[in-house]
């Protein structure tokens, strides 16, 4: 597999979920790629699917209620949407990470933390012994041994003083800051190649926040590993990732380097996005404000769902999904006026 | 392994939440949902009428008096006798319609008694606090502790035969349980604005409790009536069998489950048939309740 | 952990105290004059007068209590007019029985219960889960005494697999006496054979008594863990691969259980005070049985005995779980 090749690549996917009123079709041929040490932000408001798109690539939706319809996720060149879940929990943990929202209810609390830690790394070592140095005539005291010595030195690596005591402490002995810390050793003590991350810092604080992020930044960047980070905070994807999509309702609007789509935001939405952020210079009483709501997803507009609050939109636009447009290299935006002016 | 983790994203998704009808609607569309409490209650219903009716219901009621008839004894069952016959010739059948009346009414009647009395005491813990609570419930935990049914039989016993005594003596027992219940909800219901309302009116504990707070517990106390009824049947079998407080020749299904041991296994049906009476009874009494406790206190739902 | 045990013991002894003040006033509120019995029906007003006196009841109350109190301390809990010995002798022989037949139901209904309880959650309204509630309910409902006879009556009568009563056959000899439970006096004497014969015997009663139990057991099981199922941190184990069985018997079990140990210590006391009617029907020598006969004929010193000895292995079993509860669920611990 050479490097140029994209880590992860999710080529239309259509996702499907059963609720009390009927299918609501949540993921709307999601398209996105990935490739290696690349941080990208996930963003978008609270019900656009980021969160699921996050979770359909470590395949942790259950079907029913949920339901593909369409579309493949390749992960180094396998589609993920093809794999039974044997082969699934092969991957997890040992080449994709995955961090969760809550530290206070993502750790087992019955459970010491270095347990924790370590039983995530000997599965890795079940699967992987090598990662740990481990032939594969290796006992399982050996294993268990080492498995234990690497999550140490993974809590050491999160910044975890005093780890190899530490990690006989419970959950509810760590403080927030110090949990997500855990959570984020668990999700990387398998060196996997792709990391998602759900909203790692939303139930921090603000100086909690700018460490873990940062925290993230070195971690990754040693290891060359790939970060999906889901948010709903564009300054934290002006922090630390490279690239950025902007989701909505199910669908993603607009694509590309940080700087391009954050700098010069093409897609109707993403500006809008830009625009609602308060920003200094501006008065008080003047925030831009987004009129209208997101769609019901059951009943589904055809087209592009953001026409119904869009300034811009014209009839066509609710005839079909716009396709996106190539901004440049690495931006793209799926609004078919501006398919329009770069054609023109 | 099917997991189910619902994530939060697709709770967004559901727009609209069915119409507020009222309360008794929606218990009554919730008791419908789950078909296996309807069966509860039909059966209960059904239990309830044979009890009532029973004796006239019976095709051999002399027996149920005591008449006994000697040519027909030990016959299997059969078109003329359906459960057969026991063993001095009685219609097991009949028995069984006759002990229906005993053992329900005797179980509704204990659990009446027992609720009566624990919501009292659990009232008055509750609502008055400080030692008044500490020794009522010291005392209901520590009954709580003792052998129910050992203490039923030693009271039953020393006080002689009856129904009124044996109820009684099961009553004894079971107190506690709605006392615990009854004190928790008042505890919750005191400091309410509707009795502090009261309070500052004038009223006096005993109308408080009688007007204003009893009337708002009311639902958790029938629910656990309800699941009890079963138990108290199986109670009363249960000392019927040791051979405590009814006496012949009031059928008793559990008096009848241990006469008939001794003539177990050729002559089957006359255990069988009291027996499983018992079990349905209980198994259609909690039934019931289980459906009733969805209904009236969804939130100990599973 | 130390000090959170040595608390829970120290609430030991005001329960006690209050269980045998209960205990005598009960004792005392049942009609039927000891003396009077003890006496005999041709005794004159004077030998009356004087056993009274010398049985102490002529005393005021508080001092009969601190009497009674400290003669229980001292082994003396009164006489059997049935066996004509003392109560505490009687119980010794009889009490080893019933705990064997409690033990062994509560291992079957906690290691079936805790099982189908999991498996129930797991594949929860898959048919095996509505089997498992449908077979619940059935139990619950099940008169013990009735199982019994059924029990009885297909296995025992119609298959001929087990055996239809007592504890031993008649005929063979049983190993020596070490903590009065068959089965694990004869795996002390390591008499093989007579093991599987008390064992064979043991099996009837305990499937009745555990019936009950298993059934309270697998709902709260159910319950729990199909709560614990739907937990953050479920979540994030499954996402970093942790296998499922690890999942279920490591990360979801422990924190499941927490709940049904409470029903377990409280099954442990009431099945102590349940055994009764399947010790009639298994004509089974334990305490249930000699509480029957005694109360059959108005002999209440044995009662007493026994319901006291129930009440209080009730609060020690429910000690026991507290205690328990602090291994499994740290966070008790601080409290």
């Amino acid at each position: 597999m050479s490097d140029t090749s994209p880590l992860l690549e999710i080529r239309d996917l259509h996702l499907g979920m059963r609720s009390y009123e009927g299918e609501a079709h949540v993921l709307n041929g999601v398209n996105l790629t990935i490739r290696r040490g690349e941080i990208w932000g996930l963003a978008g408001e609270t019900g656009c699917g980021k969160s699921l798109t996050g979770m359909s690539i470590s395949r942790l939706i259950t079907t029913p209620p949920g339901r593909y319809m369409g579309g493949e996720i390749r992960f180094q060149g396998r589609d993920l949407l093809a794999l039974g879940e044997p082969e699934m929990r092969k991957l997890r943990g040992r080449h994709i990470g995955m961090i969760f929202q809550d530290p206070s209810t993502n750790l087992n609390p019955v459970l010491r933390i270095g347990d924790q830690v370590t039983d995530v790394a000997l599965q890795v070592a079940s699967h992987s012994p090598e990662l740990f140095g481990l032939g594969l005539g290796a006992s399982r005291s050996q294993v268990r041994a080492a498995a234990r010595s690497k999550a140490i030195e993974m809590l050491e690596r999160v910044g975890i003083d005093n780890a190899a005591q530490r990690a006989r402490d419970f959950p509810h002995q760590f403080s927030g800051g110090m949990r997500q810390r855990v959570l984020i050793a668990m999700a990387l003590v398998g060196e996997p190649e792709l990391l998602i991350a759900d909203e790692p810092t939303t139930a921090l604080d603000v100086t909690l926040q700018a460490q873990i992020l940062q925290l993230l930044r070195d971690l990754v960047a040693s290891s060359n590993t790939s970060v999906l980070l889901i948010t709903h905070n564009l300054g934290v994807v002006a922090q630390i990732c490279s690239h950025v999509a902007v989701m909505y309702a199910g669908h993603i609007v607009e694509s590309g380097r940080t700087a391009e789509v954050l700098g010069s935001p093409a897609h109707p939405y993403s500006q809008a996005l830009l625009a609602a952020l308060p920003k200094a210079g501006v008065a008080r009483g003047q925030l831009a404000n987004l009129p209208g709501r997101v769609p019901s997803l059951v009943h589904a507009p055809p087209g592009c769902r953001f026409a119904p609050r869009c300034s811009r939109a014209v009839v066509q636009c609710s005839a079909q999904l716009p396709a996106s447009a190539q901004l440049s290299d690495s931006h793209q935006a799926a609004c078919i006026r501006l398919d329009a002016e770069v054609a023109a | 392994m099917s997991v189910v983790h619902v994530p939060v994203a697709a709770a967004d998704f559901v727009v609209d939440t069915p119409n507020g009808s009222d309360n008794w609607g929606r218990a009554i569309y919730r008791l419908r949902q789950s078909w296996l409490s309807v069966v509860g209650l039909v059966m209960v219903l059904l239990l309830l009428l044979l009890a009532i009716a029973g004796p006239w219901l019976a095709p051999f009621p002399e027996h149920l008096l005591g008449g006994i008839n000697t040519g027909m004894r030990f016959k299997p069952p059969s078109s003329a006798h359906w459960m057969g016959t026991n063993e001095v010739g009685q219609d097991v059948l009949s028995l069984v319609l006759g002990g229906a009346r005993t053992s329900l009414l005797a179980g509704l009647a204990v659990v009446s008694a027992a609720a009566v009395t624990g919501t009292i005491i659990g009232a008055l813990a509750g609502y008055l606090g400080g030692w008044t609570d500490e020794i009522l419930m010291r005392i209901a935990d520590l009954k709580l502790t003792l052998p129910g049914l050992i203490l039923a039989m030693a009271v039953a016993a020393a006080l002689g035969a009856g129904f009124g005594i044996m109820v009684f003596a099961i009553a004894l027992s079971w107190w506690p349980g709605f006392a615990r219940l009854v004190r928790g909800e008042v505890l919750s219901k005191r400091e309410e604005v509707y009795v502090l309302a009261a309070r500052a009116l004038g009223a006096g504990p005993i109308r408080i409790l009688w007007r204003h707070i009893l009337p708002n517990i009311l639902s958790p106390v029938i629910v656990k009536m309800s699941l009890d009824v079963g138990f108290a049947v199986l109670t009363v079998a249960s000392l019927g069998f040791v051979g405590i407080g009814i006496k012949p020749p009031t059928p008793e299904w559990g008096m009848m489950l241990s006469t008939a041991r001794g003539y177990m296994p050729d002559f089957w049906w006359i255990a069988i048939f009291p027996g499983l009476a018992i079990f349905v009874s209980v198994l259609s009494f909690n039934l019931l309740g289980d459906g009733l406790r969805d209904v009236l206190d969804p939130k100990s739902r599973r | 952990m130390l000090s959170y045990a040595l608390r829970r013991i120290a609430l030991l002894v005001p329960v006690l105290i209050g269980l045998s003040m209960l205990v005598f006033v009960i004792g005392r509120l049942l009609p039927g004059d000891p003396v009077l019995l003890a006496a005999g029906p041709n005794a004159s007003g004077e030998q009356v007068a004087a056993l009274r006196a010398e049985f102490g009841m002529d005393l005021p109350i508080p001092v009969q209590y601190y009497r009674y109190v400290s003669g229980l301390l001292q082994g003396d809990w009164g006489r059997s007019l049935m066996s004509r010995g003392p109560v505490l002798d009687d119980l010794r022989v009889y009490l080893p029985a019933t705990l064997e037949l409690v033990f062994a139901a509560m291992a079957l209904a906690i290691v079936v219960g805790v099982l189908a309880g999991l498996l129930s959650a797991v594949y929860r309204n898959g048919w095996v889960d509505y089997l498992v509630r449908l077979v619940s309910l059935a139990s619950i409902s099940m008169p013990r005494f009735f199982l019994g006879l059924l029990l009885q009556l297909v296995f025992a009568m119609w298959l001929g697999w087990a055996v239809l009563g007592g504890r031993f056959p008649l005929m063979g000899t049983p190993p020596p006496v070490v903590t009065g439970m068959l089965t694990v006096d004869c795996l002390l004497a390591g008499d093989i054979d007579a093991f599987w014969l008390a064992l064979k015997h043991l099996t009837l009663p305990a499937v009745a008594m555990c019936l009950s139990p298993l059934a309270t057991i697998t709902r709260m099981m159910r319950a729990s863990t199909l709560e614990v199922l739907q937990q953050d941190y479920v979540m994030t184990a499954r996402a970093l691969g942790i296998p499922p069985g690890k999942l279920l018997f490591k990360h979801v079990l422990r924190n499941a259980m927490s709940a049904t140990l409470t029903v377990i210590g409280l099954y442990f006391g009431w099945l102590l005070g349940g055994t009764v009617l399947v010790e009639t029907v298994f004509d089974w020598p334990g305490i249930g049985l000699y509480a029957t006969k005694s109360i059959l004929t108005q002999d209440f010193m044995p009662v007493m005995g026994v319901v006291l000895t129930i009440g209080s292995l009730f609060v020690f079993f429910n000690l026991c779980v507290d205690l328990l509860y602090g291994v499994i669920n740290p966070k008790v611990r601080l409290q």
